[in-house]
């Protein structure tokens, strides 16, 4: 499809003096799961939600599955799924209450609901809590419901912000194998999220940090923009190492991850290595190149001084 | 010590929950402040100014006298004259005067007599109201001026009374109807504002306003189990009003059903209203408050709306609850019909109208 699912030029929202979206430009293809990583206040929710037409953009123009939003966001309701961070079903409904209430706002009409309700409750798994009240359901069960419920009129596209924040990881990766089967039949998503294991399952990414738009492409693309960058050190006295490193002009970040140290450098450095062993005198400490991680593409991205290059 | 130090940590954290929490800070001091004010002006339980009526049959001077001295007692305001008792008694049981005295036609000789000159029909459905014009029966009527020659007596002339609806002048007879305005407004005003700040408060409307549910039928859809509470309220009122305290209900059902589904729509929009307005459920209790408040005390429930000052009836006319207090006791007393009642049930209707229409508006599908 030429037209892509979501399409964003120069959208902006101010909250009265915080500027939490700025002058942001997306694409999001159709037949994707596209991840907006970024830590907490970086503007993934309030994006989501202007995307969904809950909050009107103060600046910009927005059009979702082919309609302007948020002039035209009714039109888009019927085509789209959202699932909000905090749960937001009826705690004192039980699982199959849930969903007729769901189904029957969406316009399902009755028989198509009974079919589309057992079905759902095949697919996630809640069998055998049909008739038990959300409020005595665990995190993961609880959230295989929300989902069922978003995706209850089958939409084109699926909104998720931070579906896995309350969720342990087993559980996490059993939700991921759902969202990539409703890839499969057709539904387009979107989700936000802080853990870099998720974000290195979509297929694209948007890093965004205060509000702005750092980097885009796909995890691979923003690990290898970053080849020669990393480099880990290991020997004794890293804490201090740390410091040192971090005085270096060239150094970027120093983080010590369990028995190393990992630096990311800036761009155009030759041989990262030679430099940081002549810089730190480090005799006594074994230095060599590492693979980039999603980790350090959202180092990269967020750090403060990138600001300025942005 | 270390208790001393706990105790005070906490004490000033709570400093700071109260400072910050605007609703709660102004309830501090508005409610001593409105309740001083309604308590301090508005409710005089001594009467005064009862709209009253005169039918003078006797169209005599000794009539017009009378009527004059009555008026002077300021005790009651006569406001309507009639021509025959039973039009008298149409405007009482209307609920537009709440007495009429009736001076028969041969009232100049009954002077002379020293009979009985006249008759009180009053309204006693309003127990405060019938004993202040219990208290017009002994009037030391001076009827020298102006009266005919021979009639003086020494026996003052006296007045016989007839209390209509409740003749016992029991108090369960007035507070059993108005207790259903009451407990109608705190449930419904209080129901419905907690329902929906609570959806938004949980983050279901999150959800909801992105499906394609109109405002107005999730508004519509969330008020309908009230009406039945409503009714379901109504009706424990009037059966335990029956069975416990022999209130009997004189009125048409039928009559009852209208003005209670009235108020009962004029009270749950209200409370939709403050639902668009409140945040948290705390604050939709709050506000009921500053409603139920004025609705117990000027909506005649309490104290009679003819005895409290005009600013104080201008409040009590905003409040459905002061209409709902007039229709119910109009059509469980008097047996009132809704042609007489016209006025207070398009007043609740009219309310309910401009109420859905503004929280419409200000319920808008989005979180900005």
């Amino acid at each position: 499809m030429s037209e892509p699912a979501v399409r964003a030029r120069g959208l902006s929202r101010r909250f009265g003096e915080v500027l939490a979206v700025d002058n942001i430009d997306l694409d999001i293809p159709h037949g994707q799961i596209f991840g907006f990583l970024g830590p907490n206040g970086s503007g993934k929710t309030t994006t989501i939600r202007v995307l969904c037409g809950l909050l009107t953009p103060s600046s910009g123009e927005v059009v979702v599955l082919g309609q302007r939003i948020p002039a035209e966001a009714e039109a888009v309701r019927r085509r789209i799924g959202y699932m909000t961070q905090q749960f937001s079903l009826y705690a004192d409904l039980s699982v199959e209450e849930n969903l007729q209430f769901m189904g029957s706002i969406q316009g399902l009409g009755r028989r198509a609901r009974r079919q589309r309700i057992d079905e759902l409750i095949e697919q996630y798994e809640l069998g055998d809590m049909r008739n038990r009240r959300a409020s005595a359901m665990s995190g993961g069960q609880r959230q295989r419901l929300a989902l069922a419920a978003a995706t209850i009129h089958r939409p084109d596209l699926l909104f998720l912000d931070e579906p896995t924040s309350a969720v342990d990881p087993e559980n996490r990766r059993d939700f991921w194998e759902k969202l990539f089967d409703l890839l499969e039949s057709g539904t387009s998503i979107l989700v936000s999220t802080h853990y870099m294991d998720e974000a290195e399952r979509c297929h694209r990414l948007a890093i965004l940090d205060h509000g702005r738009l750092r980097l885009e492409g796909s995890p691979e693309e923003l690990m290898g923009a970053l080849d020669n960058r990393v480099v880990e050190i290991d020997g004794r006295d890293l804490r201090k190492v740390k410091n040192a490193a971090l005085a270096l002009p060239r150094v970027l970040s120093a983080a010590q991850q369990g028995l190393r140290l990992r630096v990311l450098l800036e761009e155009g450095e030759e041989d990262p290595c030679a430099y940081l062993r002549s810089a730190l005198d480090g005799q006594a400490l074994e230095i060599g190149s590492a693979r980039p991680s999603l980790e350090d593409v959202f180092v990269a991205a967020t750090l403060p001084d990138s600001e300025d290059a942005a | 010590m270390n208790s001393f130090i706990r105790i005070g940590s906490v004490t000033g954290k709570e400093f700071k929950h109260l400072a910050r929490d605007r609703l709660t800070l102004g309830m501090i001091v508005m409610l001593p402040l409105i309740q001083l004010l309604l308590f301090g002006y508005a409710i005089n339980t001594v009467v005064r100014g009862i709209p009253v009526g005169v039918v003078d049959m006797s169209n005599s001077a000794a009539g017009r006298i009378i009527t004059e001295q009555i008026r002077v007692t300021q005790v009651v305001s006569i406001d309507q004259h009639f021509d025959t008792p039973a039009q008298a008694r149409d405007a009482i049981i209307a609920g537009r005067i709440r007495a009429a005295l009736v001076l028969p036609e041969d009232l100049t000789h009954r002077i002379a007599n020293g009979a009985t000159v006249g008759q009180w029909m009053v309204d006693g459905s309003d127990t405060m109201v019938g004993s202040a014009l219990l208290g017009l029966r002994q009037m030391p009527l001076k009827l020298e001026a102006g009266a005919p020659s021979g009639a003086y007596q020494a026996v003052p002339p006296s007045f016989e009374i007839a209390l209509f609806f409740n003749p016992e002048r029991r108090s369960q007879v007035n507070i059993v109807p108005g207790l259903t305005a009451v407990i109608l407004t705190m449930t419904m005003i209080l129901f419905t504002s907690v329902a929906l700040v609570r959806e938004r408060e949980q983050g279901n409307m999150e959800m909801l306003i992105t499906t394609p549910i109109h405002p107005l039928e999730l508004m519509v859809g969330k008020l309908v189990p009230y009406i039945f509470v409503g009714i379901l309220q109504i009706s424990i009122i009037i059966g335990l009003g029956w069975s416990v305290f022999d209130v009997a209900f004189f009125g048409d059902y039928l009559n009852l059903a209208v003005i209670t589904l009235s108020f009962i729509a004029a009270s749950l929009t209200l409370g939709l209203l403050i639902s668009t307005q409140a945040k948290t459920q705390m604050q939709a209790m709050q506000m009921t408050v500053f409603v139920l408040l004025p609705s117990i005390l000027l909506s005649g429930f309490m104290f009679p709306y003819d005895a409290m000052p005009t600013v104080a009836q201008y409040i009590a006319e905003v409040l459905p609850a002061t209409h709902f207090v007039r229709l119910i006791r109009g059509v469980y007393l008097r047996d009132a019909q809704l042609g007489q009642l016209a006025p207070d049930i398009l007043w609740l209707l009219g309310f309910t109208v401009v109420m859905l229409t503004v929280a419409t508006l200000r319920f808008q599908k989005t979180l900005d």
